[in-house]
């Protein structure tokens, strides 16, 4: 809960996570759900599968290189499926 | 009778029972520890364990858990009188309802969150685990065909509520696209959206909507089951955040202020109960009280439903043991008031008992008709609004409690026929479009059967989810009573319901067979061929009453013998 100082505040607070709480863990997993594929659609090219977007994901790579090793053992690969990257 | 007194009378000992019997279970049989780490703490991920406020934990939990059920199960059963199902409800609460919602949450704490099904092949056998899905399932399928036709007979009952209930999803998905997508804070769309609430009652008094009779071969009953099958099949495709989430917010807001609304109504006007203490008068259609009461009053009274809640996100967000008896016990309290106030309205709001008589000329009339024609008279009268405007108002609180349980119910039922399909290697089924197709379809034959091809009378399926209910909670308290045996604690306050709960079960779903397959004979083809499923269920639900007997039987020999051989 958000630190709240007023009565209404307070309020605002309580009521934000009587909203957000039953819902948070099947939120998150859908999120996680959306941004996995966005990896797949990211590395695809280096796993040898053709993507015709390569172009413009390929500068994307770097910055998502820190999840990749969470990404591939949610995938049920558990070791890196890349031949230039073993992050473990 | 004064109803006012009833409701303080009722009230004043579910309080008490909260005050001392809880704090009793709590102290000396579950033995809270202040210092116990949860699974919150323990496994904190900020997704699905987070410690919470108790009060938003028990809003959430209450608000999960009392729903349409509470307000037609009672309005069903004050048939035999209002005594019984006052003492039901009111002892069930305090005795049964609070020790086991309570009993589940403290129990999945202790076994770092697990669901009360993964804890039955835990702690009983992995038999009894493959038990407790099936009724699980049976419990999906009926509560989602029960609602279709709850909610179909209250269209057609109250025709200036169809407009606000279908609003309420507009509103719903306009909450969550301002919240979820636009980041706007919740207060405003909270306030605006519950004002635009009750306002479009106003629209559905002036322009209510009936279905034309006949179309497309249909009764206009039929009709609208189908549509609302359809429209649970697709809301339950929507993502979360767009309808669910919404809808359960606005439905929780909806349970405090219709809540506050019918108790505080009650209070002003004290209408007098003109219903029968006993009812000396029952129909021929009625079955036996005993052991109907205890199906027919399932939620409000106990509820095997609420062990599903307290062990699946209550648990995993619980930010102190201690919190549990707030959070269990005081949320199925919430519920018996809920029960109660739908006792009061459905047999003080009537102006005489000849009237109240009418309503109650068969088994399976009243509910949730009976609780609108009364609650709306109490209300008026209370509150000074006009009996039409009540009467919307309260139809249009009741769907969307129904509406909101269905859409969840066949999202469920959906996860369970893809997980089959994964697990069986089905790949057709793990398909969403074809689990849901298949889902509405199970729900469809079902509201069908018990209620013929016009979808009329398909209330006969209530005593069938009731007792299936009951046998989840049997299930839940034996888990329950079996960790207890384990810890070499007394397992009496969870053993004696358990037994009595699945005793009445099995005695309601015998009764019900013979009674279905009567109706069934004197039906005759085709009409009566329309019951064999729910036959077939009624079946299935007497193996699985016994079973769990055995199952309960057997993990109890067996821990007993556990200790016997520790202990020497």
């Amino acid at each position: 809960m958000t630190d709240a100082s007023g009565p209404l505040d307070r309020f605002k607070a309580l009521l934000e996570e009587f909203y957000v709480a039953p819902y948070r863990g099947a939120l998150a997993r859908a999120q996680r759900d959306e941004d996995d594929l966005f990896m797949l659609f990211v590395f695809a090219e280096l796993m040898g599968v053709p993507n015709p977007a390569a172009y413009y994901t390929l500068e994307l790579q770097p910055l998502l290189l820190e999840r990749f090793h969470e990404w591939h053992r949610r995938q049920g690969l558990e070791h890196s499926p890349l031949d230039g990257f073993r992050c473990c | 009778m004064n109803a006012a007194l009833l409701a303080v009378v009722g009230l004043s000992m579910i309080a008490i029972g909260y005050r001392f019997y809880s704090k009793f279970i709590a102290e000396k049989i579950y033995q809270l520890d202040p210092d116990f780490e949860t699974p919150a703490h323990a496994q904190r991920d900020d997704i699905d364990y987070v410690p919470t406020n108790r009060v938003v934990l028990w809003g959430h939990h209450f608000t999960a858990v009392a729903g349409a059920a509470p307000i037609i199960g009672p309005g069903i059963a004050v048939i035999w009188g209002w005594l019984p199902a006052f003492i039901w409800v009111v002892l069930g609460t305090m005795f049964f309802a609070g020790v086991h919602d309570f009993g589940a949450v403290w129990a999945s704490v202790r076994s770092k969150a697990r669901s009360v099904g993964a804890l039955t092949g835990d702690v009983v056998t992995p038999r009894a685990r493959t038990l407790f899905m099936i009724v699980v399932f049976f419990l999906l399928m009926m509560v989602n065909a029960v609602f279709g036709v709850a909610i179909s007979d209250a269209f057609q009952e109250t025709p200036s509520s169809v407009i606000p209930a279908w609003t309420a999803i507009v509103v719903a998905v306009a909450i969550g696209v301002l919240i979820y997508r636009m980041h706007v804070p919740i207060l405003w769309p909270t306030i605006v959206g519950t004002v635009i609430l009750y306002a479009v009652i106003f629209l559905g008094d002036a322009v209510p909507i009936s279905l034309t009779d006949g179309l497309f071969g249909l009764a206009p009953g039929a009709q609208w089951i189908i549509i609302l099958f359809v429209y649970a099949g697709i809301a339950s495709l929507l993502p979360v955040w767009l309808l669910l989430q919404p809808r359960d917010y606005i439905n929780g807001i909806q349970l405090f202020i219709g809540l506050g609304l019918l108790y505080g109504a009650v209070l002003i006007a004290n209408p007098t109960i003109v219903a029968p203490a006993i009812n000396a008068n029952v129909p021929a259609s009625a079955p036996p009280i005993f052991p109907l009461l205890f199906v027919t009053i399932a939620c409000g009274a106990i509820s095997g439903f609420h062990g599903l809640v307290g062990s699946g996100t209550t648990s995993k967000q619980l930010n102190k043991e201690t919190d549990a008896r707030f959070v269990g016990y005081l949320g199925s309290s919430g519920e018996g008031a809920l029960a109660l106030v739908a006792i009061i309205a459905a047999t003080a709001g009537f102006a005489s008992l000849t009237e109240w008589e009418t309503m109650y000329s068969e088994f399976g009339n009243g509910g949730l008709a009976a609780f609108v024609q009364g609650g709306a008279v109490i209300v008026s009268s209370g509150v000074g609004i006009s009996q039409g405007f009540a009467t919307t108002l309260l139809t249009v609180m009741a769907v969307l409690f129904a509406g909101t349980t269905m859409d969840a119910g066949v999202r469920l039922q959906r996860y369970i026929i893809q997980e089959w399909g994964s697990i069986y290697s089905i790949p057709i089924l793990q398909n969403g479009y074809i689990a849901t197709a298949a889902a509405v379809s199970a729900c469809l034959l079902l509201a069908f059967g018990a209620g013929g091809p016009s979808g009329e009378g398909g209330m006969l399926i209530w005593p069938l989810f009731g007792t299936t209910n009951q046998l989840l909670a049997g299930l839940t308290l034996l888990v329950i009573s079996v960790m207890l045996v384990k810890l070499g604690r007394p397992a009496r306050y969870t053993l004696t319901p358990m037994i009595f709960i699945t005793t009445m079960a099995l005695a309601a779903a015998l009764v019900q067979l013979r009674t279905l397959f009567l109706q069934g004979r004197d039906a005759g083809w085709p009409a009566g061929g329309l019951l064999y499923p729910l036959l077939l269920i009624d079946l299935v639900i007497v193996v699985l009453a016994i079973f769990v007997m055995l199952e309960a039987g057997s993990a109890f020999m067996r821990e007993r013998r556990s200790a016997a051989t520790a202990s020497t």
